[in-house]
């Protein structure tokens, strides 16, 4: 008992001293806002056109999908009983809010995510069916649901639902990652959550880090396969990714100062703790070297010209701490909503473990694992144009 | 028919039937199941409880008896009930300070020097079965729920361990308890009520801080004591319903 109050500051209720939610409740928010912001920029070239993110498009779909598989493996691994979890959709209490995040992800992961993805491959999934052979050629038939019409009126028709779907899928994004801010914003219990702000600060800082996740992902694709980067699409990504961030970072110092101006009865222990136990990751990691940081330098990309090298190299570092800005923003909510006592009398301190079920070790597995995902969905179907036997180039 | 023979079948007949039913009786006898209790209908009832600060010594006896009645893990720190000591200067009261060592559960250590300017009580708290309860809201599985007599109860065998109500409850009372990996809270000794006993907690207070109250049943004194006193529950701006009535709390309670 000594060891637990050991991290223990002032006075809390007993039952707080030990943290409820870890990393891996981190990383959901993370993962999903990485899954809804990446959507976000494909439906930008599919539904508004954008022709210079066209390079981006089915790259930013796959990353999508990535993350969209791994999301619930950290709050399957968190549960108490993982084996019961299907009973949140046999029996879902319809008034909770967590409730329905088994519909909500189902929604996304099948009727937008794959369909988007399928109609929008069905053509390379037909020709490549028709070129391989052996296990690759049945597994190829299968992805195509062993239909081969690749007419023109058939393309013309994917082409057309493709359309509808992304349509639906833009306020799709917006709820899977909505409803994240707002199953922790719904807490009234907790001050350092309770905001109906919370939904949409959660929303703009998933389209924020999608669009960083897609660009540093399209950036090291090009690298590794020595091609050279499409300077009018980066330049595009980059312009919307410093748009979507001055709005992020509009509605978080927003809420901010609210809560300053406001001042009420939890202002006192919240401030306290975000100048003591919470300083690093929120005031140096998120705000300093994960928001006006990156947004200086993408700032800068705008306002002086510069080389091309001199712009890959800022987007490149820019994107790597939005990133880290976004997770240490996810942490700071999920985390720092635990610190401080509901008596506001008291502090505990988060201590992670390495190699638990949810320690650190399982942490990093997790968040690694989309991009052995990604790597595995780039081979089976590539986003880039590729040399097939004897049949030209498609794609 | 033999007439001998008639009743002998008959009376094996019977016997076999009896015994069957007999059997299934004392199955349901042996599980055990409180809430059929004879004469207990739960939509009788509407349980709550007030407690009277000025009267708790913190002696910590609720405390030791709830976790002996129920069962509740000794280490680290989860508590069904527990006891708050508040120390308040008169010119800051809005800041008090509060000690729980071990729930209260040894008692309060003896202050050697007692300062007359600061005012001291004790606070015993424990789950305020709430019937617009914030926990019951937020569980996406509905495994724990408010029994039709008032009662905030949990499900063990369909709780998912999720945690989400702990977070929801705005004053500290479910943990997870870590033999089952479910949650846990006070149950109001829902065992005991349903066969007409108080609660541990209750049964042990030595001075009376801490009765059980049935809302329903216009004889209880209950009714007469929040007559009586200016009461009020924890956190009110949370519009819980809370069913844990303290007279004489401060207001520097949390």
């Amino acid at each position: 008992m000594e060891s637990v109050l050991q991290s223990v500051q002032g006075f809390m209720y007993p039952n707080e001293v030990e943290l409820q939610w870890g990393i891996l409740i981190v990383l959901y928010p993370f993962t999903t806002g990485l899954v809804a912001g990446a959507f976000i920029l494909a439906s930008l070239e599919r539904v508004f056109n954008v022709e210079a993110v066209k390079p981006t498009y089915r790259l930013a779909l796959l990353t999508a999908l990535a993350f969209l598989l791994v999301a619930p493996l950290p709050l399957q691994l968190h549960l108490g009983h993982p084996e019961r979890s299907l009973e949140m959709y046999l029996t879902p209490h319809t008034e909770s809010a967590m409730a329905m995040f088994g519909f909500v992800y189902l929604w996304y992961l099948m009727v937008v995510l794959v369909l988007e993805i399928w109609l929008d491959y069905r053509k390379d999934i037909v020709l490549m069916w028709r070129d391989s052979s052996g296990p690759t050629r049945w597994l190829y038939g299968a992805m195509a649901l062993w239909s081969d019409n690749i007419s023109p009126a058939s393309l013309a028709l994917d082409d057309r639902i493709g359309r509808a779907l992304t349509v639906i899928g833009i306020p799709s994004a917006f709820l899977l990652h909505g409803y994240v801010g707002f199953i922790f914003g719904s807490v009234k219990a907790n001050p350092w959550w309770s905001t109906p702000l919370m939904p949409i600060v959660f929303l703009f800082s998933a389209i924020v880090s999608g669009i960083a996740a897609v660009m540093l992902v399209y950036m090291v694709t090009a690298w590794w396969r020595e091609r050279a980067f499409d300077m009018g699409c980066l330049d595009t990504v980059a312009r919307y990714l410093f748009y979507a961030f001055l709005i992020d970072f509009s509605l978080e110092m927003l809420d901010l100062i609210h809560r300053i101006y406001e001042a009420d009865e939890s202002f006192r222990a919240l401030d306290f703790m975000v100048h003591t136990r919470l300083y690093t990751s929120q005031v140096l990691v998120q705000i300093l070297a994960g928001t006006i940081v990156p947004l200086g330098m993408l700032g800068l990309t705008q306002l002086v010209q510069m080389s091309e090298k001199a712009r890959r190299r800022i987007y490149a570092m820019a994107g790597v701490l939005t990133l880290i800005g976004v997770f240490a923003m996810r942490w700071n909510v999920v985390i720092g909503g635990q610190l401080f006592s509901k008596s506001f009398l008291g502090y505990t301190s988060y201590k992670m473990n390495f190699a638990t079920r949810e320690g650190l070790l399982p942490a990093i597995l997790l968040l690694i694992l989309p991009f052995v995902i990604l790597a595995v969905l780039i081979r089976l179907l590539p986003p880039w144009k590729v040399q097939r036997r004897g049949a030209g180039v498609s794609g | 028919m033999n007439p001998d023979r008639r009743a002998f079948l008959q009376k094996t007949g019977k016997l076999l039937v009896l015994s069957a039913s007999a059997s299934v009786a004392w199955e349901a006898i042996v599980a055990g199941r409180p809430e059929t209790a004879e004469n207990y209908k739960m939509s009788d009832h509407w349980w709550g409880m007030v407690i009277d600060i000025d009267v708790c010594i913190g002696c910590g006896n609720c405390v030791r008896a709830c976790k002996v009645e129920n069962d509740v893990p000794r280490e680290p720190l989860f508590f069904r009930t527990w006891v708050e000591r508040y120390q308040v200067t008169p010119d800051d009261l809005e800041h008090p300070t509060v000690d729980s060592p071990n729930g209260g559960y040894d008692g309060f250590p003896v202050q050697d020097k007692v300062d007359e300017k600061v005012k001291h009580f004790y606070v015993p708290k424990l789950c305020n079965h709430c019937h617009q309860s914030p926990c019951v809201q937020v569980c996406p599985v509905g495994a724990t729920f408010v029994s039709p007599d008032g009662v905030v109860l949990v499900d063990k065998t369909y709780c998912l361990g999720c945690r989400y109500c702990v977070q929801a409850c705005p004053y500290g009372c479910r943990f997870i308890d870590p033999r089952t990996q479910t949650v846990d809270k006070c149950t109001l000794c829902y065992h005991r009520i349903t066969k007409g006993l108080t609660t541990a907690c209750c049964e042990t207070c030595p001075t009376g801080a801490r009765q059980l109250g049935d809302l329903k049943n216009p004889k209880d004194p209950i009714h007469e004591f929040l007559r009586d006193h200016h009461v009020l529950v924890l956190k009110p701006q949370m519009a819980t319903g809370a069913k844990v009535y303290y007279n004489g709390l401060d207001g520097s309670v949390r």
